[in-house]
C-alpha cells in the first residue's frame, strides 16, 4: 500500500494556492503612469484627484484609469506619449502643490491591487535607470565628534576652575584616524580631580589618568562601540539627506540604501540624466537658527516687498511671511543631535548642540524667553543655466523656515521644541540632523543603463528561461512519461512557488536573479530525477510498483538533502557577501533550493501517490 | 527512453592512472595560465569604465578606438559585445571620478564616427570599489570552499573520502579559472557567482556516489573495495548523466539566448558542471580508492564502535 496523509495533500494545496495568488500579478504587465502626490506629503483626497482629471481632461489628454495607492494617486496611460503630455500638464498648472513623476503602473485587477497583491520589482538591469554610489567619510564624522567634545572639556574644566595646558586629538591602539583627547596638565597638577571633573559632566565617556613624558594627562578614549555609533550616525544622516533630495527629484520608486560600513547608494529608475541628478544630490545643506523680529509687522513687510533694517523675510512652513533678524543665534554644524520623541507635552524633537552652539543659545534666549526663534534650512546646489546659449554653472541658494517655536525658558546645550504634530516632528528631526555638518560625501560608482537595454535583457533573460525550460519539460516527458509529466508539473510549481516567494519579499528582480531561476530549473529536476532512477532500480529488482515507489522517495531523500545543503552553503555565504544584481542571484538560488525541495518531496509524492496508491492494484508504472 | 537499458559495468578504477595524469596536467595548465597570463578581469574588479553602445549598422571598431585615442583616453580598448552592431568600450580607472563628463565625451567620440550612435549602458566603478569587491570575492570563495569543507567532515566519516571530496571540490573551480584564463574571457561578479554555485554542485555527485558505496559495503562486507566503487558509479551512472543533461540544457539555454552579460556566467557554469561529473568519479572516488577505503571505514558506525580512524 502507497499512502500520503491527507493533511499533506492540504499542506501542498494551500501552499500552491496561495502561491499562485501572490505569483499572479506578475503576469499582467505595465503600463506608462503618471505618479502624482502633494508636496506636504498628505494623502491625495477626492478633491485633490479630482483636480488632476480636471486638468488631463482640459489638455485632452486620455488617461487609461486612475487610483490611489499609499496615499498617491496612480494616473494610467495607453501610451509614453500620453504619459508625458499629462506630465507637463500637471506640473504647468499644479506644480505648487503636487509632485509628479513618471512611473510604470502594473497592470493587476483592482481587486489583486486592494489585497496588496503586487509584482516583483525589477532592478536597473531590467528596467533601465541610474546608479550612484557613495562613499561617505565616516573618519570626519568621529573626527567631529572629537572637536565637539574638547569644546565642552574646556568648558567644563574653566568651570571648574581646573588649569590645563592643551587638549589634542591623540590616536591610540590600533585606530588609523585619532579617536582619543589627551588632556595635558601642568606638572604637579591634581590629575585625578581633572578626571573626576571630566566623568562627572561626561558619565557614558571613560577617562583614564596617564603619565606622558610631558608632565601628567587625562585621556579620554572612545570605544570601539561609541566610534561605530557615531559612524552609523553618519550613515544614517547622510541617507535621509540624498533620501530627501530624492523625492524632489520625482522618480517613482527610487531607492536609497546603506551599502557595507561606509557607503550609500541610490537607485533612481528610469532616470537618465546623471548630471542633473548629481547636482541635487550634491547639494550642500545647513540650518540657521534666528529669533524673530518681533518689532515689526511681517505682513506689511511683504506688501512693501522689502524687510526692515536689520531683518530679512522669510515664509514659514504654512507660506505666511514672517521676518527674522539677521544675527545668527547658531549654525548647523553646531548641532550635534536632533531625535524626534513623544514626551508629556506630546511629539517633541529633541535638540543638543555642541558648547559654542549651546552657549550663544544660552545668551540669546536669556532675554527674549516669551518671543519665537526660527530654524532655516539653507541650500547651496550649482545648476548649470543656459545664459545667451552659453553654459554658465550659478550657485544657487534656497532658504526655508522648517520650524518657528515659542522659546518657553532659557536655553542651553539641549532643548526641546514641543507643540508638533506627530508627523511633523518625524520630519523635522531628519531635516534637522541633515542641515547639521554633513559627512562628506563623494561618488565612488555610477552606472546608467538605457531603458532599451533593460527591456533587452528581460526579452533574452524570459527567452532563456522558456526555451531552457521546454527543453526539460520534452525530454522528462521522452524519458520518463507518464513520471516526467508529473516532474513537469513538479518544475512548474516550483516556477510559481519561487516567484510567489519573490514577489512577496519585493526583492527587485535582476538579470543574474533570471539566471538563479533557470538555473533553479536545473536544481528542482535534480531532486526528481534522484528519486524516479531510484524508483527504476526497485524495480530491476523486481519489487513491486507500489513498494518502489515508496523506496524510491525513502532512499532518495538523503541524497537530495546532500546535494541541497552544499548548494545552499554557497548561496548563503553570496546572500551574505553580494550586493546589487549578485545578492539577488544568492536571494534566487537560496530561496529557490528550499522550494524545490519542497515541491519534489512533497508535491510530487502528492500527485504520484494520487495516481499510484491507495489500495488499487498497480501492476506497472509509467517510468519509460 | 534510458540511456542504459542494461546494467552498466564500466572498469572505471582500473584507468584512473590515466585520468589522474589528465587532471594533475589540467591543473598544471590552469595553474601555469593564471599565474603569468591571469585573468582579464572586468570593471568590477579593478575600477574603470564600461560603455556599451549600439550602431545602426555594422560598428567600425577602429574608427571607436582611433576616436577615442584623439580624444585623449589611454588604453581604450574596443570590442564587438553580443553582436557586429553592439561594442563595448573599457577603459582604465581615472583618478578624478566625473561620470557626466566622462560620458559626455565618450558620447561626442561615437557621434562622431556615427551620428546615429548611442551608448546604451555606462558604468563608471572607483579602482577602490574595485579593489574591495575583488576582495569580497575573494572572501566568498574561501568561505564557501571552508564551510563545504566543514560539511564534508561532519557529513563522511572516514578521512578517506573526505579527502577525496575535497580534492574534487577544488578541483573544478580551478579548471573554471583556468579555462577562462587561456581563453581570456571576460571575468566578471556574475562568474564568481558562477563559480559559487559550482562549488555548491560540485559535491552533488560526490555525495550521491559516496552513499551508494555504503549501501554496497552494507549489504556485503566482504566486498573488493575497487569492485565496490565500481559498482556503485555504474548503478548511479544514469541518474550522473541524467541530471547533467538537463541541466545542461537550461544552461546551455541561457548562454545562447540570454544576451552577452550573461555569456560568462553561463560559460563558468556548464565548465564546472562538466568538471564536476568528471571529478566525482575520477577525483573523490579514486582517490578515496587509494587511500584505502575499506568497508570497515564506512561501517564503523553501524557496529556501534567509538569513530577514530584517524591516521
Amino acid at each position: 500500500m502507497l499512502e500520503f496523509p491527507r493533511w499533506k495533500y492540504w499542506l501542498v494545496a494551500i501552499v500552491l494556492l496561495i502561491a499562485l495568488l501572490f505569483a499572479l500579478p506578475n503576469v499582467f504587465g505595465e503600463q506608462p503612469a503618471l505618479q502624482v502626490e502633494r508636496r506636504d506629503r498628505v494623502a491625495m483626497d477626492d478633491t485633490a484627484v479630482q483636480t488632476v482629471a480636471g486638468v488631463l481632461r482640459a489638455g485632452t489628454v486620455q488617461d487609461d484609469g486612475m487610483y490611489v495607492d499609499a496615499g498617491r494617486l496612480m494616473v494610467r496611460f495607453r501610451s509614453v506619449n500620453e504619459q508625458l503630455k499629462a506630465r507637463d500638464l500637471v506640473n504647468e498648472s499644479l506644480s505648487g502643490d503636487l509632485r509628479s513623476a513618471l512611473a510604470y503602473a502594473p497592470n493587476t485587477p483592482a481587486w489583486m491591487r486592494r489585497l496588496g497583491l503586487k509584482p516583483m520589482p525589477l532592478g536597473l538591469d531590467l528596467r533601465g535607470g541610474l546608479f550612484l554610489l557613495y562613499q561617505v567619510d565616516i573618519d570626519s564624522a568621529v573626527t567631529q565628534l572629537l572637536e565637539s567634545h574638547q569644546q565642552g572639556f574646556r568648558r567644563t574644566l574653566a568651570t571648574a576652575q581646573l588649569p590645563f595646558t592643551d587638549i589634542v586629538s591623540v590616536t591610540s591602539g590600533q585606530a588609523q584616524v585619532p579617536n582619543a583627547l589627551r588632556i595635558s596638565l601642568p606638572a604637579g597638577s591634581n590629575a585625578l580631580a581633572v578626571r573626576d571633573a571630566l566623568a562627572k559632566e561626561n558619565p557614558d565617556l571613560a577617562f583614564n589618568v596617564v603619565d606622558s613624558p610631558s608632565g601628567p594627562a587625562v585621556d579620554m578614549t572612545l570605544t570601539p562601540a561609541q566610534i561605530r555609533a557615531r559612524q552609523d550616525y553618519a550613515i544614517d544622516q547622510t541617507r535621509t539627506t540624498l533620501s530627501n533630495r530624492v523625492n524632489e527629484l520625482g522618480v517613482s520608486e527610487p531607492i536609497v540604501q546603506r551599502q557595507g560600513l561606509d557607503r550609500v547608494n541610490v537607485q533612481l529608475p528610469g532616470v537618465q540624466n546623471s548630471a542633473e541628478v548629481k547636482d541635487i544630490l550634491g547639494k550642500v545643506a545647513t540650518l540657521e537658527f534666528r529669533l524673530e523680529d518681533w518689532q515689526n509687522n511681517a505682513y506689511d513687510a511683504q506688501s512693501r516687498g522689502r524687510a526692515p533694517l536689520g531683518s530679512k523675510l522669510y515664509k514659514d512652513q504654512n507660506g505666511q511671511p514672517v521676518l527674522l533678524k539677521r544675527e545668527l543665534i547658531a549654525t548647523g554644524d553646531q548641532l550635534t543631535n536632533a531625535t524626534s520623541s513623544v514626551g508629556d507635552q506630546g511629539p517633541q524633537v529633541n535638540v543638543t548642540f555642541d558648547g559654542r552652539g549651546g552657549d550663544s543659545m544660552f545668551r540669546n534666549t536669556r532675554s527674549n524667553v516669551g518671543r519665537r526663534m526660527a530654524v532655516v534650512y539653507v541650500e547651496k546646489s550649482r545648476k548649470t543655466v543656459d545664459v545667451a546659449g552659453q553654459k554658465v554653472e550659478r550657485d544657487i541658494t534656497e532658504e526655508r523656515v522648517i520650524s518657528l517655536a515659542t522659546i518657553q525658558s532659557v536655553l542651553s546645550n539641549q532643548f526641546r521644541i514641543t507643540g508638533l504634530q506627530s508627523g511633523e516632528s518625524r520630519e523635522l528631526a531628519p531635516l534637522m540632523r541633515s542641515g547639521s555638518l554633513a559627512a562628506t560625501i563623494y561618488p565612488v560608482s555610477e552606472r546608467a543603463i538605457g531603458p532599451s537595454l533593460g527591456q533587452e535583457n528581460i526579452d533574452k533573460g524570459v527567452m532563456a528561461l522558456l526555451v531552457g525550460m521546454g527543453a526539460v519539460f520534452v525530454f522528462m516527458v521522452l524519458y520518463y512519461h507518464v513520471f516526467g509529466i508529473v516532474a513537469n508539473v513538479v518544475l512548474l510549481a516550483n516556477v510559481v512557488l519561487l516567484t510567489a516567494l519573490l514577489s512577496m519579499l519585493r526583492a527587485s528582480l535582476s538579470l543574474p536573479g533570471i539566471a538563479g531561476i533557470i538555473l533553479t530549473v536545473g536544481i528542482a529536476v535534480d531532486a526528481n530525477v534522484l528519486i524516479y532512477e531510484r524508483i527504476r532500480e526497485e524495480l530491476r529488482n523486481n519489487v513491486s510498483p507500489q513498494a518502489a515507489i515508496r523506496a524510491g522517495f525513502e532512499k532518495a531523500f538523503s541524497a537530495i538533502l546532500d546535494s541541497n545543503v552544499t548548494a545552499l552553503i554557497a548561496g548563503l555565504v553570496l546572500w551574505v557577501v553580494g550586493t546589487g544584481a549578485i545578492r539577488n542571484f544568492a536571494i534566487v538560488l537560496t530561496l529557490g533550493i528550499a522550494t524545490s525541495m519542497f515541491t519534489s518531496l512533497m508535491g510530487s509524492r502528492a500527485l504520484i501517490t494520487l495516481m499510484y496508491g491507495g489500495s488499487r492494484k498497480v501492476s506497472k508504472l509509467s517510468i519509460g | 527512453m534510458e540511456f542504459f537499458h542494461k546494467r552498466t559495468n564500466f572498469p572505471f578504477m582500473s584507468t584512473r592512472k590515466l585520468w589522474y595524469g589528465l587532471s594533475v596536467l589540467l591543473l598544471v595548465v590552469s595553474f601555469v595560465s593564471f599565474f603569468t597570463k591571469g585573468l582579464n578581469l572586468a570593471i568590477d574588479f579593478t575600477g574603470g569604465v564600461t560603455i556599451e553602445a549600439v550602431f545602426p549598422g555594422a560598428a567600425d571598431i577602429d574608427a571607436v578606438h582611433s576616436g577615442l585615442e584623439a580624444a585623449g583616453f589611454r588604453e581604450p580598448q574596443v570590442q564587438n559585445f553580443g553582436s557586429s552592431r553592439n561594442i563595448a568600450i573599457r577603459l582604465p580607472p581615472e583618478a578624478n571620478l566625473d561620470g557626466p563628463a566622462l560620458r559626455a565625451r565618450v558620447d561626442a567620440v561615437l557621434k562622431q564616427v556615427d551620428p546615429r550612435a548611442e551608448s546604451v549602458n555606462f558604468e563608471v566603478i572607483g579602482p577602490q570599489v574595485g579593489n574591495e569587491l575583488r576582495q569580497s570575492a575573494i572572501l566568498a570563495l574561501s568561505c564557501t570552499l571552508l564551510l563545504i569543507f566543514g560539511y564534508i567532515a561532519l557529513r563522511f566519516h572516514t578521512w578517506r573520502l573526505s579527502l577525496g571530496a575535497i580534492l574534487a571540490v577544488m578541483h573544478d573551480p580551478i579548471l573554471v579559472l583556468g579555462v577562462f584564463s587561456v581563453t581570456g574571457t571576460l571575468f566578471d561578479l556574475p562568474v564568481v557567482a558562477a563559480m559559487l554555485a559550482v562549488i555548491g554542485y560540485s559535491l552533488n555527485d560526490t555525495v550521491v556516489v559516496f552513499d551508494r558505496i555504503r549501501e554496497r559495503f552494507e549489504s556485503s562486507r566482504k566486498l573488493d573495495p575497487k569492485l565496490a566503487l565500481d559498482q556503485s558509479i555504474n548503478q548511479t551512472l544514469s541518474r550522473t548523466i541524467m541530471t547533467k543533461v538537463v541541466t545542461l540544457i537550461v544552461v546551455v539555454a541561457l548562454y545562447v539566448l540570454g544576451g552577452p552579460a550573461l555569456k560568462g556566467f553561463s560559460e563558468a557554469l556548464i565548465i564546472g558542471i562538466l568538471a564536476g561529473t568528471y571529478s566525482s568519479i575520477y577525483i573523490s572516488s579514486a582517490v578515496a580508492l587509494d587511500c584505502g577505503l575499506k568497508a570497515e571505514h564506512l561501517l564503523a558506525t553501524a557496529v556501534k564502535k567509538p569513530v577514530d580512524d584517524l591516521p
